[in-house]
């Protein structure tokens, strides 16, 4: 697996991608909202959940302009209870992609474990697993979470909700999207397996999962890499849906679609701000990664070259 | 044919099957069934006829197929929440439902494939370009982000049109239509257009392609060759085999455009079921929950089994048991 990727970053790999201004700049727009949010704690002007830190007099500050009672300024506003809005979107980023990374790797793993089963063992549980895929891509990916959101919500105890419900998210969203890996898995495995260096790897008698793993799974990542990007933007879309719904993360924990759920609430008395920030850091985040999904699935299709 | 048919009918039959399986173990094993129909002040005695009224004394299987019979007959007991029987509660949201629905798809359909034929035949022109560019931003924003720019543009800042509910609704018979009235006419221009946005771009998209796909055929060519209109060429002969790709997606969307509106529901508090399953999720109202999950299934069920029949009956070519067996 090293191998492969350090024969992916010496090929034209790196050379593409800065040929590509728009793969460049969506990188670094995703590389400065991960910072941004994994350092928030660090560089928000605020801590937002301390409540000791807050001035209710500050709420509905505008942006940019001083607050009528304290005279403080905040680049982005404040919400009701004077929460600067800007290090809310911090947190809140913090949530969203730590929910998408966790939804998208949760994902990727059971849908290449499962596609690789598929694929390699074949019978009766290729079919299982395939009809299970098939039967589940017929419901929109977003349906499927919010109905596993449901039933999880159903287990868990009342008083455990909320600690739980970003957990109950990843694995909802997470659960909605194997599919798309374990089926392009299971193709590209059905292709390698009868391949030479297989063959020679089953009379050197190594066990099957040896040769899933070390063998046949390398090969296939390029294809789940693709995915896994793409993928990713759609559980950060998911997760801000889910929430802004209401059955997403919690106010206690907003995420963006949270944030964006409580900022329609004023949008009818003027306070556009409380929903206009999150939203383009939304729309933002999204579409870079999107970008950078595009590109990736250029670059790394040699058929398009 | 005949093979393929009851195929594909014993394939939905059983994924109904599985579903159903899930709505009741959702029942059966979220909370105790019991807790809920029972106050504080119960007895033993209590509990114990009503786990033999309830028929919960029985083995597993024999309750599934006792579920699946209320189910069949619409019957998912009553609401946790509301204290009234969800097939009620249901039979009453419905028509809002499906009322958003068919705009939306009638929408979606009339206006993609309008704009997919035009921006295919004038590819080049300004016009098909901006709309291009347009759809690109479509499919890449957020239902709910979409909802609230149309009530931030037409409600808040031009005060155009409401930005929630109904408005008036009309009681035909068991049906609350809003078609009768200016305001519910009127409601339903913002959450339409909202829903159907997505499904249009894709449509319209989906159009572009195959139009441009066949516009390089030689049939094509030919007709031009023999004199024939624009007009005729394009819809005649171009637009005619597009088809079949287009009724399958778009039959598919339907299926799409009733989940969807689970979101677009909520943007507009639109009082459909989507709105009712959001709540029930919200609340934990598990008989809501389960009775949703089965109408949804039966729905995206039927549709998909539909769409395939009729995409098997449209195309020739897939007549031939072979070609059938690789879909």
């Amino acid at each position: 697996m090293i191998d492969s990727l350090q024969r992916a970053w010496r090929s034209d790999f790196l050379w593409s991608f800065s040929r590509s201004p728009v793969a460049v700049v969506s990188f670094l727009v995703v590389l400065v909202m991960v910072l941004g949010a994994v350092l928030a704690p660090w560089i928000a002007p605020h801590n937002p959940f301390d409540p000791a830190t807050l001035n209710l007099m500050n709420g509905f500050s505008s942006p940019m302009e001083p607050n009528a009672f304290t005279g403080d300024v905040f680049w982005l506003g404040t919400d009701d209870q004077g929460r600067d809005v800007f290090s809310t979107i911090l947190y809140g980023m913090r949530i969203s992609l730590f929910v998408g990374f966790t939804a998208v790797l949760f994902a990727m793993v059971l849908g290449i474990s499962l596609g690789l089963l598929a694929g390699y063992v074949g019978g009766w549980v290729e079919t299982i697993i395939m009809r299970v895929a098939d039967v589940q891509l017929t419901f929109p990916a977003i349906l499927v979470a919010m109905l596993i959101f449901g039933i999880a919500k159903g287990f868990t105890p009342v008083h455990l909700r909320d600690q739980m419900a970003i957990w109950v998210l990843i694995i909802a969203i997470g659960l909605s999207d194997w599919v798309q890996f374990a089926r392009v898995v299971r193709g590209a495995t059905l292709v390698e397996k009868n391949k030479e260096y297989i063959q020679a790897a089953k009379l050197n008698g190594r066990k099957p999962l040896g040769i899933m793993s070390l063998h046949i799974l390398p090969n296939v990542l390029s294809p789940v890499l693709v995915i896994a990007t793409i993928s990713l933007a759609l559980a950060i879309i998911s997760e801000a849906t889910l929430s802004f719904l209401g059955v997403g993360a919690p106010p206690t924990q907003p995420s963006l679609g949270t944030l964006i759920r409580i900022g329609q609430g004023y949008l009818f008395s003027g306070e556009w701000w409380i929903l206009f920030y999150p939203a383009v850091t939304l729309l933002v985040l999204a579409l870079s990664v999107n970008l950078l999904g595009d590109w990736l699935r250029d670059a790394l299709n040699p058929k398009l070259r | 044919m005949l093979a393929y048919v009851i195929r594909r009918v014993f394939q939905s039959i059983i994924v109904l099957l599985v579903v159903g399986l899930v709505a009741f173990s959702m029942f059966r094993f979220v909370g105790d069934p019991i807790d809920n129909m029972l106050g504080q002040e119960r007895t033993d005695a209590d509990i114990d006829r009503l786990r033999t009224q309830l028929g919960l004394d029985q083995p597993f299987p024999v309750q599934y197929v006792k579920f699946l019979k209320g189910a069949a007959e619409g019957n998912f007991g009553v609401s946790f929440r509301q204290g009234r029987p969800v097939a009620t509660i249901i039979a009453e949201r419905l028509p809002a439902t499906l009322e958003l629905a068919a705009v939306s798809g009638l929408l979606a359909i009339v206006l993609g494939v309008a704009l997919g034929v035009l921006t295919a035949i004038y590819r080049d022109g300004i016009a098909s370009n901006i709309v291009m560019t347009l759809s690109l931003i479509g499919v890449s924003l957020p239902t709910f982000l979409i909802g609230i720019l149309l009530i931030y543009l037409f409600s808040v800042e031009l005060n155009w049109l409401p930005s929630f509910g109904r408005g008036d609704v009309v009681q035909v018979g068991f049906w609350s239509t809003g078609f009768l009235t200016a305001s519910g006419l009127k409601a339903l221009i913002l959450p339409s257009i909202t829903l159907g946005l997505y499904q249009m771009t894709l449509i319209m998209r989906l159009v572009r392609s195959e139009m441009l796909e066949v516009l390089r055929q030689e049939y094509i060519r030919f007709a031009r060759a023999r004199g024939l209109r624009d007009k005729s060429v394009h819809f005649r002969h171009a637009l005619k085999n597009t088809l079949v790709p287009v009724i399958t997606v778009t039959g598919l969307q339907l299926g799409a455009i009733i989940a969807f509106a689970i979101i677009t529901e909520t943007v507009f508090q639109w009082p459909g079921v989507g709105l009712l399953f959001i709540n029930a999720i919200q609340f934990v109202d598990i008989p809501v929950m389960a009775a949703y999950l089965m109408l949804i299934s039966v729905m995206f069920v039927g549709i998909n089994l539909i769409v395939d029949l009729l995409y098997y009956a449209i195309d020739p070519r897939l007549h031939s048991d072979k070609s059938a067996k690789a879909h």
